[in-house]
């Protein structure tokens, strides 16, 4: 892995970051109005008389900075981004956006690690089991149910679930609301409520997910089926079994990992459509509060740290596939 | 081609939703989609087939006149999305160069970013209520993938004989972009055309979800959010959420059908493998 490589990678990560933030400071400038202007008309709109307006408006501009050049609001915003200071959040005013965030996005990322690693494995060997020949019938057409339901949004699928495996069979807790209220402590009570709620969004991202990885797999299974050095294995008489593990799969796999970097940003916004199906108190939960309410500040937060995450993940898998490939080097082609 | 049976199919089914969607306004009273027509929560009955929402809309009459509005924020987004992404791809890859390093830079990081978290930004700044707003939104966010695909495409086939052939002859890169690259492209340009529409009618309904975008006109995601809004779950009525997820299922299905047609044409290894 080249020196260079690695520094184009982590450039394209401060971009990305940088991008993001910039966005954040642009857009709420680019749209008419200022927000507290706009709360003062929410709260004249709900009945309440709020007087010196003028005033109070002038007081707020200067005590956020908002009379200072543009250019100084910016490299002060930047800064403030950078230490993941967002300031309060609207509707529960005096938590910070940043506090929010930090008690809701462990259980996002939990959440997607494991389901993202189930369903890229589940994935592979469901799609490196279609190309052969012993794999049973069932098998074959659990897998080709899972590549037609592939192209549905995970939002639909966890729908789907949520009335037939939540409210018709009751089998799992339908919403995560009243579990997380009643958990204390790390104990396996606690633990046991977390796999409880956790399972139906994580079946939805599962069901979701799996088949592409599979059809995916199996579009690359048959690509190297073709090549040279398989024909060869099987002229030197290796078994099947051999052909298959070391000598087919283990070159389809490449291309794989490449594309979980680029599916990262399909699975976060598809996960955080499926919290708030079940209400599970992650990221996606507090982004439907954010949005209910207009919470500017935390909506600007949460997006922000969500393009955070996604960055990580593909500098990860981007740092990671030159050490599986030796071939990948940064060149300009 | 033609005798391809998912490509056949995916028009099908998308045919059909385009008929109900052109269609099924004809048969049916407009002023069924507003509040108040009839009593609220109604099971399905000989008079609403679809039963009626918690203030009194007729469901079928708001899945007849909402079909149109949800496909045309996939029509709209996903001709911007491809228009974009088919020029850049070309410029990209056919001049190469510095032009080829920041547009792929560009479409790297726009990749990286998640599209819906950006349209919830957007949208929740801007307000905006429309469906052509919204589109636009959607469309203006997702020529990245296109791109990326128009790219690769663009290289392989300017090494290739007929491009030589043609800058021999004294066609300038205009008349070699459009008249020699483009007509090889379709395949690639409809299918990332058609992936398009989904992600854009995927996205919308995603951002209504989260109660923001065009609540107000008769549409899937506005269904399903005020099926959620509701309680529809927790009260047992399948007949509000059901319709609108059968529709988008229908219809997801029928673009995947087409895009895994497609690509079947293009690399013809993958075609025919009865397993």
């Amino acid at each position: 892995m080249s020196i260079r490589y690695i520094a184009f990678r982590l450039f394209i990560f401060a971009l990305i970051i940088w991008v993001a933030a910039s966005l954040n400071f642009l857009l709420p400038r680019l749209v008419p109005g200022d927000p507290i202007t706009a709360m003062l008309n929410r709260l004249e709109d709900q009945g309440m008389a709020v007087t010196n307006q003028v005033e109070l408006i002038a007081a707020y501009r200067e005590r956020f900075g908002l009379n200072a050049p543009l250019g100084v609001q910016y490299v002060r915003y930047l800064a403030a981004v950078l230490r993941f200071d967002f300031g309060y959040s609207i509707t529960s005013f005096p938590t910070t956006v940043a506090s929010i965030i930090s008690a809701s996005l462990p259980w996002t990322i939990g959440l997607l690690s494991v389901t993202t690693l189930l369903a890229f494995t589940i994935g592979i060997i469901l799609g490196a089991l279609f190309m052969w020949r012993g794999t049973p019938l069932l098998l074959r057409l659990v897998t080709w149910f899972l590549i037609i339901i592939a192209p549905l949004p995970y939002y639909l699928i966890a729908i789907v679930l949520l009335f037939l495996l939540g409210f018709t069979l009751r089998w799992l807790p339908a919403t995560s609301a009243s579990l997380v209220n009643q958990m204390s402590g790390f104990n396996w009570e606690s633990i046991s409520k977390i796999i409880n709620m956790s399972t139906l969004p994580a079946l939805s991202i599962l069901l979701a997910a799996v088949g592409s990885w599979a059809l995916g797999m199996r579009a690359m299974m048959i690509t190297v089926q073709g090549e040279d050095y398989i024909t060869l294995a099987r002229a030197k008489g290796l078994s099947e079994r051999r052909i298959m593990l070391g000598y087919a799969m283990r070159n389809a796999l490449l291309p794989q990992v490449t594309a979980l970097g680029i599916s990262l940003a399909t699975v976060v916004s598809g996960a955080t459509l499926v919290e708030v199906v079940f209400l599970y108190p992650g990221i996606g939960r507090a982004l439907l509060t954010a949005t209910n309410n207009l919470d500017y500040p935390l909506i600007q937060g949460i997006t922000f740290i969500l393009v955070v995450s996604v960055a990580v993940g593909v500098l990860i898998v981007d740092l990671i596939y030159p050490l599986l490939d030796p071939r990948i080097t940064y060149e300009r082609r | 081609m033609l005798a391809n049976w998912k490509l056949m199919l995916g028009f099908l089914l998308l045919g059909l939703l385009a008929i109900g969607a052109l269609g099924g306004p004809r048969l049916i009273d407009e002023a069924a989609t507003q509040p108040l027509y009839a009593s609220f929560n109604k099971p399905p009955s000989a008079a609403h087939p679809l039963g009626t929402d918690d203030v009194g809309r007729d469901l079928l009459a708001l899945l007849v006149y909402g079909l149109w509005p949800t496909l045309s924020i996939g029509l709209i987004a996903g001709t911007l999305g491809t228009g974009i992404g088919t020029a850049l791809g070309l410029i990209s890859g056919y001049f190469r160069g510095p032009v080829d390093l920041v547009i792929r830079t560009l479409s790297d990081i726009v990749l990286t970013i998640p599209l819906l978290v950006v349209l919830i930004l957007v949208a929740s700044f801007t307000r905006t209520t429309t469906i052509t707003g919204t589109a636009l939104i959607v469309g203006l966010l997702a020529w990245a993938g296109p791109t990326r695909a128009i790219r690769a495409q663009t290289l392989s086939l300017r090494e290739r004989a007929f491009i030589r052939v043609a800058k021999l002859t004294g066609m300038n890169d205009f008349e070699i972009i459009f008249l020699d690259l483009l007509p090889n492209l379709l395949p690639y340009i409809l299918a990332g055309f058609i992936d398009a529409i989904a992600g854009g009618i995927l996205a919308s309904v995603g951002l209504q979800l989260l109660g923001i975008g065009p609540l107000l006109i008769p549409n899937m995601g506005m269904t399903l959010n005020s099926a959620f809004a509701g309680g529809a779950m927790i009260r047992g009525y399948w007949w509000w959420w059901a319709p609108p997820v059968i529709v988008l299922t229908v219809l997801f299905l029928a673009t995947f059908l087409i895009t895994l047609a497609l690509d079947e044409i293009a690399n013809p290894r993958l075609r025919g493998n009865a397993a």
